[in-house]
């Protein structure tokens, strides 16, 4: 089973969700950060890393001693990331979709693949939990194919956590897209309620059910909870402000080892979410 | 002109409350909501739309029934997956790449553009605001958000504006990069947590690399003091200038409630103090008049 921790709205606790969830279930479980702009649940699962590769996406490499110039992998190019210039061809590594679209067309075998860096993806455990995470390299644009090569190491016979990207583009759809359940971390707050309609609208185009955590719940007012009713979705935790929780979560710490007593509440969402899901 | 970006590597620290409140205090500017996807700023701002505009970007595939003799040769060389072995395409796995338009030996796929989302100019109480709004699910919104700066730079200079002020999105990715390059200035909306650190770190390096100067504040900084120190002695070390720090208060969350700025909600609040103070060296830093 894959359970996509997301959120529309950043800041909202996927990761807080996420984390302690994982650390509560603790055996067969794998968590992937796949938030690889920014991961942040290594900080709290404080991993021991065994691994770590880097991960590249192909763009073209020019032969310009077979090249012709006749400009086909120009026209074909919907991104203009190659192009036929006076002489020469221009490659513009960071404008490629690695589509092979240019490579496919040549006339003349003048163009192969080499690699560019997106990131580098971390392998580590922690208390029997396998931790996975990608980090985009700073400077780069293009997180899809990064958040695709965490989601490959996916172990069907564990229970699979992903912390999703917040917003609801494409980085987001690439970490819901294999769920079989999407949690969504919310706040009661007008940014929460609106930014939680479009992650909701994200699930649904993938067809994905869903189920909501309302944190800080007492900090704001009644409007998730009617959209909630609205629209047939289950609150299935609330966790309500507490400064304990905020100061834990300042320091890097979980909320299921400072406060041993919301391990059981955990554990209580994991078997709704199931209960959901039959 | 100036263009300050508000910025913040993690989500949630407050940066679209923060750009709420500067806008009762900056004078002549444009607003600009660069999160087009998940825009809040509206919520507070409430703009009454003068026009609007459909933003079209990229295009996707889609396969003419009639015409195709389900030769495969476009599943095979589609590297995204996004055609199903009955021969459908998935617009959500689409990259509009268009390799399978080209060569389909029937020509038998269209290739129509995408409208991804729309994109405003309005009127609120606080000046001009240029937003939009990215579809679901769409691609593109490093161009949406690129567009959105320049319709809000064509506005400041039609109405003679010597100030945009961004609400820039989360991340370091994609939309970030499109809202930093050639800015006048970040500002860094960080919190004392290590992620709030560790992000804020990792959206500092992105502004230093495409030589953006970057500034700092430390919102709800009262949560964690020693991290908070942290986070100033790197900013220090870096050479960026901290601005000032914000105490937690839940008058952030009330004035929100009530679609207020925080001034408007409480005019005699600490946390507007320390909001004054924090714009004040933003105005100075930027030798605005």
């Amino acid at each position: 089973m894959i359970i996509s921790v997301a959120s529309g709205k950043g800041g909202t606790g996927k990761t807080t969700v996420a984390t302690n969830l994982a650390l509560s279930i603790g055996s067969q479980v794998q968590l992937l950060d796949c938030d690889v702009e920014q991961p942040n649940a290594h900080l709290f699962i404080q991993p021991v890393f065994d691994r770590t590769e880097t991960v590249t996406t192909p763009v073209p490499e020019i032969d310009l001693g077979k090249c012709t110039l006749c400009g086909k992998c120009g026209e074909i190019c919907e991104f203009k990331a190659i192009v036929v210039v006076a002489e020469t061809v221009l490659a513009f590594d960071e404008l490629c979709h690695s589509c092979g679209g240019c490579m496919a067309v040549c006339p003349e075998d003048a163009i192969t693949e080499k690699g560019r860096e997106l990131g580098v993806l971390q392998k580590g455990h922690r208390n029997g939990i396998e931790f996975i995470h990608g980090k985009l390299r700073v400077g780069e644009a293009m997180s899809p194919p990064l958040i695709k090569e965490v989601l490959s190491y996916r172990d069907p016979a564990k229970l699979t956590i992903v912390d999703a990207p917040p917003g609801t583009s494409c980085p987001v759809i690439e970490a819901m897209k294999p769920a079989d359940f999407v949690l969504l971390v919310t706040e009661p707050t007008p940014f929460g309620l609106y930014d939680l309609k479009l992650a909701v609208g994200a699930a649904k185009i993938l067809d994905i059910p869903c189920g909501l955590v309302i944190n800080r719940s007492d900090m704001g007012d009644q409007k998730v909870k009617e959209y909630a009713a609205n629209e047939n979705l289950p609150i299935l935790m609330e966790i309500p402000f507490d400064r304990r929780i905020a100061e834990a979560y300042s320091r890097g710490d979980m909320i299921v080892d400072v406060m041993p007593e919301w391990k059981a509440k955990f554990m209580e969402l994991f078997e709704k979410i199931k209960s959901q899901l039959n | 002109m100036k263009e300050i970006i508000i910025i913040s590597g993690k989500g949630g620290t407050g940066k679209t409350s923060l750009v709420a409140a500067f806008s009762s205090l900056a004078e002549n500017k444009v607003l600009c909501d660069a999160d087009v996807d998940a825009a809040d700023l509206h919520l507070i701002m409430e703009p009454a739309v003068v026009r609007g505009a459909d933003f079209q970007s990229g295009n996707s595939a889609a396969i003419n029934k009639d015409a195709c003799t389900e030769c495969g040769l476009c599943r095979e060389m589609c590297r995204f997956d996004a055609i199903s072995a009955d021969y459908i395409v998935n617009p959500v796995d689409c990259e509009g790449c268009g390799v399978c338009v080209h060569f389909c030996p029937e020509t038998a796929i269209d290739f129509p553009v995408n409208t991804c989302g729309e994109w405003f100019v309005s009127d609120t109480r606080f000046g001009p605001m240029v937003h939009a709004r990215l579809g679901i699910a769409e691609e593109n919104s490093g161009k949406l958000v690129t567009l959105v700066r320049q319709e809000a730079r064509k506005l400041a200079e039609e109405k003679n504006l010597d100030l945009i002020l961004t609400d820039g999105p989360p991340g370091v990715g994609c939309p970030v990069i499109a809202s930093i390059g050639g800015a006048s200035a970040v500002l860094i909306v960080t919190e004392p947590t290590v992620s709030g650190k560790h992000d804020m770190e990792r959206v500092a390096q992105l502004a230093g690399h495409f030589k953006i100067p970057a500034m700092i504040c430390v919102n709800k900084f009262d949560l964690n003091l020693e991290l908070t120190r942290k986070i100033e002695n790197y900013a220090k070390e870096k050479g960026l200038s901290c601005l000032g720090r914000i105490p937690f208060d839940p008058v952030f969350t009330k004035a929100m409630i009530q679609a207020q700025t925080v001034f408007e909600y409480d005019g005699q609040s600490t946390v507007g103090e320390a909001i004054r103070g924090t714009w004040q060296q933003l105005a100075e830093n930027l030798e605005l008049g």
